[in-house]
């Protein structure tokens, strides 16, 4: 504040005159960072992450499996490396498509949506993301959006192109035609250009799209990045069918100019349903609101239409407790006659009342086989296993927490551990430490399982943990929607689905370790079994081959007593193995465990010895004396 | 307490086992009259021979174990300080009776299990040749590549000698019956002859190098003539045996004049416990005043614990160390150029000597230690050469002869 400057008086007058509503998109168009368009790096993810997640919600709920393509075009490259190109982002699902009229609203309009007011498990929440994208895209290039959408099979898909006003929140629609020009029965395609960066790596499109691909098994997603040509010539060209590799499994696959994630579970997530808020969970504003706009007349109809899990036995309970001397409530009592502070007195006793908890039949998990599935396609390991919890529930709110690991195989074996994190089968991409998901894993005490872990740090291993969160209301950090609050009930949950999966990862790798171990010892004993049997021989005149036998009898019975040991549970491991591999929750490729008989220095070592066998029972039919000759003739050579 | 009764135990068992085996080997002798066919009749053939049966008998002992599916299993004695008792009546170290076995179903013991039977069978080899190698040859001789795998048999000559000496104490046969011989080191001159394979030595008339001393001194190889010499001084090392030797000290003295390169080998200190025992020579070290020094000394006098079972044929309890001794500082009146000090291992290795048994109770020996570590430095035989080049041999070891000063 400069002393000297005369002040400028403002009155109530003056500042009122300056002071008028802001539009949401005026305000999200200077606070673009709060919807994940911070820099023309996570711009491009932000608005494929936006369409995707609207795409696969609209499939589901059409009970279409979705199939989505995503397609980056460079129309100028990055002039430098501080500054951002021009890109072209097109991605086309073949869900059921918009009707005419809901276009603008959907595709102009921040904060529209069908998602915000409902509690219903889904991708999207708030229902200003794909708007933002067309926002974004229309700020840095000047263009429109472009949306083209059939509703209806048979009949010609609608052509739009799209600009915002911002200061209106409203649409402008500089282009209407019909066109088709569509390549699915039904569906919607969308086209922003926008000022953009493309990269690969930790937080990329291509991240994102892949763990999409390992949460949602059911979809089939195709990739057209902007230079897949030029990055590895010798891929070979995308065909239409589906590969499946040697071991019967199909995995993402890699195309000159695309890259194809494909579908590995023919069914869709079962639908989920909508519930009402619980008590619980619904805070005194709120309360006060949905009391003031119910369209019930008494507060019995209130508590049955507004919320869930409130009987007309807890609503007698609580009004009871909140009447006094003065003035006393039932179901009967109109709501109109509720005054603010009276509304207080029933919330406290409706909090303190004992509810059940809320019915949870409207989560969908991704469940076990999934999981299973998804990993599989996506990761390259040896060893993978998952987990459901059982649904709970956080301030009113059920939710469900689901785990899965994948062990051994590619994986990087010296590298920190990879987690992937989901809510609602959406990844989440950002903000890894300040995850929930991610301090639950770092929690988890992975030496119990057999994995290195320094002190406060992921485990050290080729190692990657899913964590999924499923919930109506999935309580994240911030806006962007990168990381899960913490709440104690879901850390717990979180905590319980890792360990469930940890213990098998630590039966597995216990009894890698001990085959090894085995394969190891019995490698080493048959070595020298082939020397020992010689030596014998020559100073005793056994025969070799039979003491050869022998030995290798012993030895092998020898390390399979190693094998038969009792494990931590005082189970027989040999029965462990095929515990552990008919189990539902675990897949083990077969491939990946290196059993002894498959070692490869005993094959060799065997038919040597069969050779040997023949000069030496030959040798053994000349006579004693012979044979010392030539013995003596053997040292001569030596000694001489 | 408690680990001497198990050890017993043990020992018993093995006893056991060892008449097994004898058994066996009967069995043998009359299962493979190849062994037997090859007749010598001079001592050595005899000799060999029974080496060779105790060869097979112990690849025998193996292959009967197997058959009867039990684990194949060898009996080594253990060579190691635990296994080393002081005998203070006979004045020498002498192997315990704590034996361990090596088996082959053990991953610590497998490849040595194998290279003990490969060694076993090369031995047996030279015994049929009537051939002897060096240990280095030794090792070449038992060394391939493990069919199949690219591992070799040894690793390199310290691991090969190793089983060797196990070899010679599961058998409980000498280096020299398995015809192994050792490196050629230590010199010797003096007032006798030596028949060294039929050949007459001279001593007397050995120029400036001196006399080979053999690493098998054994009476089959060397014999004794003309001892005229009436003592032994042994030096530690070759540089001060060089100045006995211009200065003729042997000539003036009537003795012989020994030199063993620092720790002397089986090989010279055979032949001075022969020349002790067969001549009654008694024998004067003249070492540096250092830990290193004080254990030759005491290898000499009782012997080695990794030989200690050899003992009874090396040592010379009579043995007597003549300096350099910590008072000599002072009493030859040294300048302090000649002073090294002591360090942290030197220390440290002076208060191991102290705690052995066998020089616990000797307290000159406690003094002498005492003396050099509160003195804080060592001195080597060479520091007398400061006084004069020729003080040593003509003034320092004549007058501590003369007045018969040494620790004993």
């Amino acid at each position: 504040m400069a002393k000297g400057t005369k002040r400028t008086k403002a009155d109530a007058e003056s500042m009122a005159s300056k002071q008028r509503d802001i539009s949401v998109s005026e305000f999200f168009a200077k606070n673009r960072h709060l919807l994940g368009f911070d820099n023309p790096r996570k711009a491009l993810l932000t608005t494929v992450k936006e369409a995707v997640d609207n795409a696969l919600d609209a499939c589901e709920e059409a009970s279409i499996l979705p199939e989505i393509e995503v397609k980056i075009e460079e129309i100028t490259p990055p002039p430098h490396a501080s500054k951002p190109g021009r890109y072209i982002v097109t991605i086309t699902d073949n869900g059921p498509g918009i009707v005419r009229k809901q276009v603008e609203n959907i595709f102009g309009r921040l904060l529209y949506g069908s998602k915000f007011h409902r509690l219903k498990m889904s991708r999207g929440q708030q229902g200003i993301g794909i708007s933002a994208a067309g926002m974004y895209g229309l700020m840095t290039t000047g263009k429109p959006m472009v949306i083209t959408t059939r509703p209806k099979k048979n009949k010609p898909a609608h052509h739009l192109e799209l600009a915002m006003d911002t200061t209106k929140n409203k649409p402008e629609v500089t282009v209407d035609v019909e066109t088709d020009d569509f390549p699915n029965n039904t569906g919607t395609r969308v086209a922003i250009e926008m000022e953009a960066k493309f990269f690969r790596g930790k937080g990329s499109v291509e991240t994102y799209l892949e763990q999409t691909a390992i949460s949602n098994p059911h979809c089939s997603i195709t990739f057209i990045p902007p230079d897949k040509a030029h990055e590895n010539p010798d891929l070979a060209e995308s065909n239409e069918y589906v590969e499946v590799d040697e071991q019967g499994i199909v995995r993402t696959q890699e195309f000159s100019d695309r890259i194809v994630y494909p579908r590995t579970v023919d069914e869709l997530p079962p639908e989920t349903e909508e519930i009402k808020p619980h008590p619980y969970g619904v805070e005194l504003g709120t309360f006060l609101t949905m009391l003031n706009k119910t369209n019930e007349k008494q507060l019995a109809g209130f508590f049955k239409k507004e919320f869930c899990r409130v009987p007309p036995s807890t609503v007698k309970e609580v009004t009871a407790a909140a009447s006094n001397s003065k003035k006393s409530y039932s179901g009967q009592t109109w709501v109109k006659t509720i005054e603010s502070k009276d509304a207080e007195k029933i919330y406290k006793a409706l909090q303190e009342a004992k509810l059940r908890s809320p019915p949870t039949d409207c989560l969908s998990p991704i469940g076990v086989k999934q999981m299973l599935a998804g990993l599989l396609k996506g990761v390259k390991a040896e060893f993978y296993t998952a987990s459901t919890r059982k649904p709970s529930v956080y301030r009113g709110n059920p939710f469900q927490i689901e785990a899965a690991i994948a062990f051994g195989g590619d994986l990087p074996g010296d590298q920190q551990a990879r987690v992937i994190r989901y809510a609602n089968r959406v990844p989440l991409l950002h903000q890894q430490s300040a995850c929930s998901s991610f301090k639950s894993v770092v929690e988890t005490s992975w030496k119990n399982y057999g994995m290195q872990q320094p002190r406060g740090g992921l485990p050290v291993g080729p190692l990657v943990v899913m964590i999924h969160m499923a919930s109506v209301w999935v309580p994240f950090t911030s806006e962007s929607k990168d990381a899960i609050a913490d709440y104690d009930e879901i850390r717990k949950e979180m905590s319980l689905a890792l360990q469930e999966c940890g213990r098998k990862l630590g039966q597995y790798i216990r009894r890698r370790q001990r085959m090894k171990r085995d394969a190891q010892k019995r490698d080493v004993f048959e070595r020298y079994i082939g020397e020992i049997s010689r030596a014998c021989n020559y100073l005793t005149g056994t025969d070799t081959q039979e003491l050869y036998d022998a030995l290798l009898a012993q030895a092998k019975a020898r390390t399979e007593i190693a094998d038969a040991q009792l494990d931590d549970e005082g189970k027989f491991i040999k029965d462990d193995q095929g515990r552990l591999a008919k189990a539902d929750d675990v897949i083990i490729l077969d491939s990946a465990i290196g059993g002894p008989d498959e070692s490869g220095s005993v094959a060799e070592a065997k038919p040597v010895v069969k050779k040997k066998r023949v000069s030496k029972t030959s040798k053994k039919k000349r006579t004693s004396k012979k044979k010392s000759s030539s013995k003596k003739a053997a040292a001569g050579l030596f000694g001489g | 307490m408690a680990k001497k009764v198990t050890k017993k135990k043990v020992v018993k068992k093995k006893v056991a086992k060892k008449k097994v085996a004898k058994k066996t080997t009967k069995k043998t002798a009359k299962n493979a009259p190849a062994k037997s066919s090859v007749a010598r009749t001079n001592k050595a053939g005899k000799r060999d021979q029974e080496t060779s049966v105790k060869l097979s008998a112990m690849a025998q002992s193996i292959v009967t174990a197997v058959h009867a599916d039990k684990e194949p299993e060898m009996d080594v004695p253990i060579r190691a300080a635990s296994n080393t008792n002081w005998n203070a009546k006979k004045g020498i170290l002498e192997m315990g009776d704590s034996v361990g076995t090596r088996q082959l179903f053990n991953l610590g013991q497998a490849r040595k299990f194998m290279q003990t039977l490969l060694h076993g069978k090369s031995v047996d080899e030279l015994l049929q040749a009537d051939k002897t190698l060096s240990l280095r040859g030794m090792f070449y001789k038992s060394l391939h590549t493990i069919e199949g795998t690219k591992e070799k048999t040894f690793d390199d000559q310290t691991e090969s000698d190793g089983i060797l000496e196990d070899l010679e104490v599961s058998l409980g046969s000498l280096r020299e019956e398995l015809h192994i011989f050792a490196k050629k080191r230590g010199t010797m001159v003096g007032n006798i002859t030596v028949v060294d394979n039929g050949d007459e030595i001279n001593c007397r008339k050995m120029g400036s190098g001196g006399y080979a001393i053999p690493s098998i001194c054994e009476p089959e190889v060397i014999q004794f003539k003309d001892v005229k010499a009436k003592f032994i001084l042994h030096v530690e090392k070759d540089t001060v045996w060089q100045r006995f030797n211009e200065d003729r000290f042997w000539e003036k003295h009537n003795c012989i004049l020994t030199e063993g390169s620092g720790q002397p080998t089986r090989g010279v200190r055979r032949m001075l416990h022969r020349l002790n025992k067969e001549h009654g020579l008694p024998v004067y070290c003249l070492l540096d005043c250092d830990p290193w020094g004080h254990y030759i000394y005491s290898v000499i006098k009782q012997g080695s614990i990794s030989l200690a079972f050899e003992s009874s044929r090396l040592a010379i309890p009579e043995a007597k160390y003549l300096g350099i001794r910590s008072i000599d500082f002072e009493r030859c009146d040294l300048s302090d150029d000649v002073k090294i000090s002591l360090n942290d291992r030197d220390i440290k290795r002076a208060k191991q000597i102290a705690a052995y048994p066998w020089f616990e109770k000797n307290k000159q020996w406690q003094k002498e230690i005492k003396k050099m570590l509160s003195n804080g430095f060592k001195m080597e035989v060479e520091s007398l050469i400061t006084k004069d080049i020729s003080y040593v041999t003509e003034e320092y070891v004549p007058a501590r002869l003369k007045a018969k000063d040494w620790l004993g």
